[in-house]
């Protein structure tokens, strides 16, 4: 290996660059340049205005991020849903103006006055929600008309009761606590706020009637169509954006103890510009309570900056006026390129030098000895990756279509679905009690009892520390295999790849791999094994403590010690392989049946050492013109365990089973999967023990 | 689509919200004809036309960016900096020809500005005007003048005839209103930029990918409803012998919005067109008339406004309901 060969190693195997791509695709750098903004603005303006930052600065800050954030979240909610509430700014004041009238005016107890606040505040959204929700008004312009219309109604309201509510004194403790007292140094308002705040995250994020918001305002028509009520969840995003409105407008009364001509008015538009700084996006679908509380910090501070340091009011909303288009210019930018960055940058090839072919046997002489496979269930099942083989002889497999076939023996001619997973199955073997587990890519795994009846068994392993994805879902579960003690090993292909993107891993050919451990005694799973690249096919050792496994685009067999003194060890079995390998299976000569799904090449083995030539291929070539490893000639070859490759077998034409993924051997015969195949193939093999079956050889004859 | 829309055009004006709201203008004229005394009174009828004018014309100005689905918030910002400047310009000494050339090149760039960033910073109007409302008058108050009220210049004479003479009977505000309508609606129904503004309001991607000169076409839309806003402030000017910067605070925006849409045009585009703005004007203009001679408040009247406007938005979402399937994603 020249040294310039070692510095391109070294330089693909210690710098991350895989983490760029992972880090822009996670959902919070969509935050990224209101953040940006936020951290500026806070720069900028605590420099020129070093009291912002002082206790009594932040108390006062608090005290208006707490009411304002609350308005942001509310119009948030609205906007997420596709639709926008302009009559915030009315409603506020009529909430303001109800709560200090029942208080002040009425002397009703704190308890009703907030219910009956938050009452009028609802009944105002309901207005909205109904108009636009169930009789689908636009949002624009029906809220602008009842902008007008609580707008009278409160100027009609106030001079009655104006005198009286500055007259009036509430004799509540707490709500003078609310307004005037502290603690930690910050005001109650914040602290309440901040739970609200807090419940929205929970909700938009991470709960059913969050996601149906977010649905009903990214495609209104697809959410209809998927069963989504999308006029009361219109209307409902209007109710509890009043009830928003309401509670801010209660904090904000406790704060002033009066209300005045001027209460709300033009609220609407700096509402609506902090929640857009946030990168809220009009129009629906994209929105968050981080973003509503990103821009109205921004707003808040820069109105409050501005305002101290003497600014004509014309000329502070003017320099707003500016940044606002200049933020939102950028942010528009954002999200149309964000995803061609991600699509640019994701993709991260290493470095892997393949061992060369052992060229002085000739053991891999092709041959056609599989000529004359039978074939079983032709045109019946789409790409059974693997196939198994249980105790009566029943061939079963999986599809492309997430459903287990099975073939009665003893001449495989009678077909049914056996069950219905709904997964691409792949990985397939029969446990102590008779049980199939399965590997479903994008599910995890599964059993299947001998009563039909599909169990999840596990579809999420420990998260590592260090990944920057969230690697704890299993997405793509490819082989497994049970040790004695019923631990299911199996593989995890890629953490970076689903099931349709493998031909991308290839590409990368990084360590995306993982073997993963299930205990089926206390359910636990945990991941035993990292960065193994493209681990295939499992197949336990009769040792009790080591398994092999394929490594598909590093072309070799390792064994990996799970128990015993050797424990955590892993060893290259077999390396140089001349293909790729897929499953690994018993054989009843004590040996291991490995399938090869395509054979190397010397340009696609060339490339592997040019990091730099690949990445540049997946920036500038389309997808449909890359070079891709050749999996449509492949054989299976027999090897010992400890790595001496006995005998292959081909199919040179491809004429009677085009591919092979997977073999499974039973009572003398070899039954054969392929992935991108129409059958299952059954090859006898000369000589071989015509009683063996994997299920008694492996757990023992049936009791 | 369009060759069933244009029967049901043909055979009444009753199933469209043109019809609804032109029906329910006649209603009012009726009814407050009967109630009011003077109300049908030649003279309170061309007040009436006058007064209603500006609003009309404004309307006409924005109805040109509504159609090609956009909007101008900034209307009211430009036509006050526009005109008080020119005003200043005149009274610090410049003539008055001149002075208005400059201020008419100042909306021009205004509009400019507002159409590069909505067409090449893909900005959406709603919030490109919103934001450039406030920039506009920013840099008109401090920068180009500090007073709020400037009167105007005495010794021209063509403005004095603009604001207060009459033509054949007609006051030259309604003519101009006229003019103005006659323009925009031959550019709209007869030009090939009017056809293009259409073909983008109802489907701007498809009309890109037809050949259509999208970005072009918006920025020019926002110039010459810049310069409409312009004109209309002289008329302002005109009739009021001054102008008052103070406007610009003023919901008027709102108000034109309101007649556009109330007239039949949707913000959703590709839409309507000048018989809609002048059913819209008219409506509002007999509403604000008749409660004006009732001498309600303010307040009174803005809630009888908002809650016929209401009324009007709920018969033509009855008459023509939408629903999932048909909605526009992102219309708001």
């Amino acid at each position: 290996m020249s040294a310039t060969d070692t510095l391109v190693r070294l330089r693909y195997r210690f710098l991350p660059d895989h983490m760029v791509g992972e880090i822009l695709s996670k959902r919070w750098t969509d935050n990224a340049i209101p953040f940006t903004a936020l951290v500026l603005t806070l720069a900028i303006f605590g420099n020129i205005n070093p009291g912002m930052f002082s206790a009594f600065g932040l108390y006062d800050l608090a005290g208006q991020i707490s009411e304002f954030g609350l308005l942001a979240i509310a119009l948030t909610l609205v906007m997420i849903s596709g639709g926008i509430d302009l009559s915030i700014g009315s409603v506020f004041a009529l909430c303001a103006l109800t709560v200090l009238t029942a208080l002040n005016v009425y002397g009703l107890p704190l308890p009703v006055a907030v219910l009956l606040t938050l009452a009028v505040g609802a009944f105002c959204g309901a207005i909205n929600g109904v108009l636009i929700g169930y009789m689908r008004l636009r949002a624009f312009l029906t809220t602008l008309v009842t902008l007008v219309m609580f707008r009278s109604i409160y100027e009609m309201i106030l001079p009655k009761v104006a005198t009286d509510i500055v007259l009036g004194m509430p004799d509540s403790v707490v709500w003078d606590n609310l307004g005037f007292s502290s603690f930690l140094g910050l005001p109650y308002a914040f602290y309440i706020a901040a739970v609200i705040a807090i419940v929205w995250h929970i909700v938009l994020s991470r709960s059913r009637p969050g996601w149906h918001i977010a649905a009903v305002g990214g495609a209104r028509r697809s959410a209809h169509n998927a069963g989504i009520n999308v006029r009361l969840v219109i209307c409902l995003t209007y109710v509890f954006c009043g009830m928003m409105v309401a509670a801010a407008a209660i904090l904000f009364a406790a704060r002033l103890t009066s209300v005045g001509t001027d209460t709300g008015l033009g609220m609407e538009i700096s509402v609506l510009t902090a929640v857009i700084l946030g990168g809220t996006t009009l129009g629906g679908g994209r929105g968050s309570v981080a973003k509503a509380l990103i821009g109205s910090v921004i707003v808040l501070i820069m109105t409050n900056g501005l305002l101290q340091m003497g600014v004509i009011g014309t000329v502070s909303a003017l320099i707003l006026g500016v940044v606002l288009l200049l933020a939102v210019w950028l942010d528009v930018r954002w999200v149309k390129n964000r995803q061609k960055l991600i699509d640019s940058s994701y993709v991260s090839p290493a470095y892997i030098q393949l061992k060369d072919e052992d060229t002085n046997t000739s053991v891999y002489t092709e041959n056609d000895k599989l000529r004359n496979v039978e074939t079983i269930g032709l045109g019946q099942v789409e790409g059974p990756e693997d196939v198994a083989v249980d105790r009566h002889g029943n061939v079963y497999s999986g599809s492309r279509h997430g459903e287990i076939h099975r073939w009665l023996a003893p001449d495989f001619k009678e077909h049914e679905i056996f069950a219905h997973i709904g997964g691409g199955t792949f990985g397939m073997n029969f446990d102590k009690d008779d049980n199939l587990v399965v590997c479903v890519g994008g599910m995890g795994l599964y059993m299947v009892t001998p009563e039909r009846e599909v169990v999840k068994l596990t579809d999420e392993t420990n998260r590592s520390w260090t990944s920057v994805i969230d690697d704890s879902r299993i997405q793509l579960a490819d082989d497994l295999d049970i040790a004695p003690d019923g631990r299911v090993f199996f593989s995890e292909a890629s953490i970076r790849y689903t099931v349709h993107d493998w031909p991308v891993d290839m590409i990368e050919s990084r360590g995306n791999g993982r073997i993963i451990c299930y205990d089926p005694r206390d359910g636990s799973t945990k991941t035993v094994l990292r960065n193994r690249i493209f681990p295939n096919g499992i197949v336990c050792l009769p040792d009790g403590e080591s398994l092999l496994f394929n490594e598909t685009w590093a072309c070799r067999v390792c064994r990996y010690w799970f128990d015993g003194p050797n424990k955590g060890k892993v060893e290259v079995v077999l390396d140089g392989l001349p293909g790729y390998p897929d499953n690994i299976n018993r054989a009843s000569d004590g040996n291991y049946w490995v399938c090869l799904v395509g054979m190397r090449g010397p340009a696609l083995d060339l490339a592997m050492t040019r990091p730099s030539f690949r990445r540049r291929m997946t920036r500038r070539v389309a997808p449909a013109n890359w070079i891709y490893p050749n999996i449509n000639t492949g054989c299976i070859i027999k090897i010992t365990a400890e790595g001496e490759v006995l005998e292959s077998i081909w199919d040179k034409g491809g004429v009677n089973h085009p591919m092979v993924t997977s073999c499974k051997e039973h009572e003398g015969h070899l039954y054969i999967g392929g992935v991108s195949n129409n059958r299952v193939g059954r090859w006898k093999i000369e000589g071989a023990d015509p009683t063996w079956s994997s299920p008694v050889d492996y757990w023992g004859p049936k009791s | 689509m369009s060759e069933k829309e244009k029967t049901k055009g043909g055979k009444g004006l009753s199933f469209s919200q043109e019809g609804i709201v032109f029906l329910l203008t006649l209603a009012l004229f009726v009814a407050f004809s009967i109630i009011l005394p003077n109300f049908l009174t030649s003279g309170n009828v061309i007040a009436l036309m006058r007064s209603v004018s500006i609003l009309g014309m404004l309307a006409l100005g924005m109805s040109l960016v509504v159609i090609g689905r956009g909007v101008d918030l900034t209307m009211v910002a430009t036509l006050v900096v526009g005109v008080v400047w020119a005003v200043k310009l005149t009274n610090d000494g410049m003539p008055f020809g001149e002075a208005l050339f400059y201020g008419g090149l100042l909306v021009s760039a205004f509009g400019l500005i507002v159409g590069l960033i909505v067409a090449f910073a893909e900005i959406p109007p709603i919030f490109t005007t919103l934001a450039m409302a406030p920039v506009i008058f920013g840099i008109g108050n401090p920068f180009l003048f500090k007073q709020d009220t400037h009167n105007a210049p005495r010794n021209v004479e063509w403005l004095g005839d603009l604001g207060f003479g009459a033509t054949l009977g007609i006051p030259n505000t309604i003519l101009v209103f006229g003019l103005v309508a006659l323009v925009i609606h031959l550019i709209l129904r007869y030009t090939r930029f009017g056809r293009s503004i259409y073909a983008m309001g109802d489907n701007p991607l498809a009309a890109r990918m037809t050949g259509l000169p999208l970005r072009p076409i918006i920025v020019s839309q926002y110039i010459m409803t810049a310069l409409v806003a312009y004109l209309v402030g002289l008329v302002i000017l005109a009739s009021n012998s001054g102008i008052n910067s103070r406007l610009a605070y003023t919901t008027l925006v709102y108000d034109v919005l309101l007649v556009v849409v109330l007239g039949g045009i949707g913000l959703s585009g590709g839409r309507g067109g000048v018989r809609n703005v002048i059913v819209g004007t008219l409506f509002v203009g007999t509403l604000l008339s008749g409660m004006t001679i009732l001498n309600l408040s303010l307040t009174a009247q803005n809630l009888i406004k908002s809650v016929v406007m209401m009324l009007a938005l709920i018969a033509d979402t009855l008459v023509n309901p939408r629903d999932e399937q048909t909605s526009q994603q992102g219309d708001i």
